[in-house]
């Protein structure tokens, strides 16, 4: 097994997805994005339609939509955050690729992935990061005095949103990942 | 009739400035209401059925202690199986522990951060039948300690009769639960005293 790493890593699926001739309108639907339909993991969860469908645009929206909240960076820094303290390798590794990209910081991403959650970062990363792990906790740790820090450090409403659907989502994520296949080191589509 | 479950386990109402702020995020909102409809009301059944659903559901949100969202999945439960609910409510209690926990591969670079705990078995299988059995402990492993999901929990889950879409359904329906759980506790904390209009 890999440890954290930013390289890309391959994903392989423990079930059978469908094959890609075997995929309907249903299934083109639901993956939303055409390119998806490569992907072992999504052909998987395309056995279940109607939840994938689902699932992506809300993914999609908690990530994607750029009215005002979280910087982009942000957004993937508490996916990566969550994602190293559930143990899920290849979620991490993707989304600390976008953490770093967006941020420009690939060496404190490289230290969150290397040390871990409690590894030293400045003031507004350490907010998003510590209000992850609190969220990902079960039960959830998340407080008021984790709300009030990310105030501190300059967040708004919409952007502490942000930070919490996007905390929350990798909870989903790392399940669905970590349930259904394992990381392998070759990168695969 | 509630049309948002997230704003009704939040305590959000119509108008207030938590209901703006959702708006915001208009795809996150609608999707994370459709995805519960997906789950708890599908277009059709197919491989795991409604009691199966909202037996994991009030297992799965019973494990996280939050008693509205936990009363709201018992609730549903006992409508549809009110014969299944003290099983799964003595099923919750023996299931309760913190995490997330899990070893790590012995010998490969996380194993220094391995962190052992509670490897939940149902306690009463005759009461829950092998299906919701083998259901349970995957749920209570997804819940607790997804760093140790393996094939051979999947071949568990087989062996009692599910299928691979079925399976895919059931690890969809625990993760999904997993988000909107939190999303339930940040959003009532953005809701308390002190949060900007």
């Amino acid at each position: 097994m890999t440890g954290f790493t930013q390289e890309q890593l391959g994903w392989e699926p423990w079930l059978a997805p469908l094959a890609e001739d075997e995929l309907t309108d249903v299934h083109h639907e639901a993956l939303i994005d055409k390119g998806r339909a490569a992907s072992p993991y999504f052909r998987l969860l395309a056995r279940d339609p109607e939840i994938l469908h689902a699932r992506t645009l809300t993914d999609n929206d908690i990530f994607y939509n750029a009215d005002g909240g979280l910087p982009r960076a942000e957004r993937e820094l508490a996916a990566t955050a969550t994602s190293r303290h559930n143990g899920c390798v290849f979620c991490a590794s993707v989304h600390a690729r976008f953490a770093s990209h967006y941020s420009k910081h690939p060496g404190d991403v490289q230290r969150l992935l290397d040390e871990g959650v409690a590894a030293p970062q400045a003031g507004r990363w350490r907010a998003v990061i510590d209000a992850s792990v609190a969220l990902a906790a079960t039960p959830e740790q998340l407080g008021p005095e984790h709300v009030a820090n990310l105030r501190a450090n300059g967040l708004d409403e919409l952007a502490i949103l942000d930070t919490i659907h996007a905390a929350a989502f990798f909870n989903w994520a790392n399940r669905l990942m970590l349930s259904l296949g394992e990381p392998t080191e070759k990168a695969t589509k | 009739m509630i049309t948002d479950v997230i704003d009704h386990l939040a305590g959000i109402t119509p108008g207030s400035p938590l209901d703006q702020l959702r708006d915001r995020r208009p795809g996150a909102r609608e999707h994370a209401q459709r995805s519960f409809d997906a789950l708890f009301s599908p277009d059709s059944e197919g491989e795991v059925t409604l009691v199966e659903r909202d037996a994991v559901a009030a297992f799965v949100t019973g494990l996280h202690r939050d008693g509205r969202v936990a009363a709201f999945y018992a609730y549903r439960l006992a409508a549809l199986a009110p014969g299944l609910l003290t099983a799964v409510e003595t099923e919750i209690k023996e299931g309760r522990t913190t995490g997330p926990y899990g070893i790590y591969p012995a010998d490969g670079p996380l194993a220094a951060e391995s962190d052992e705990g509670l490897r939940y078995r149902v306690s009463d299988p005759d009461a829950l039948g092998a299906r919701l059995t083998a259901a349970f402990e995957h749920a209570h492993l997804l819940v607790f300690r997804p760093r140790e999901a393996s094939r051979q929990a999947l071949d568990a889950l087989s062996l009692a009769g599910w299928t691979t879409t079925g399976i895919v359904t059931l690890s969809q329906l625990v993760a999904f639960l997993s988000f909107q759980v939190r999303v339930v506790t940040g959003l009532r904390l953005l809701n308390q005293k002190g949060s900007a209009a």
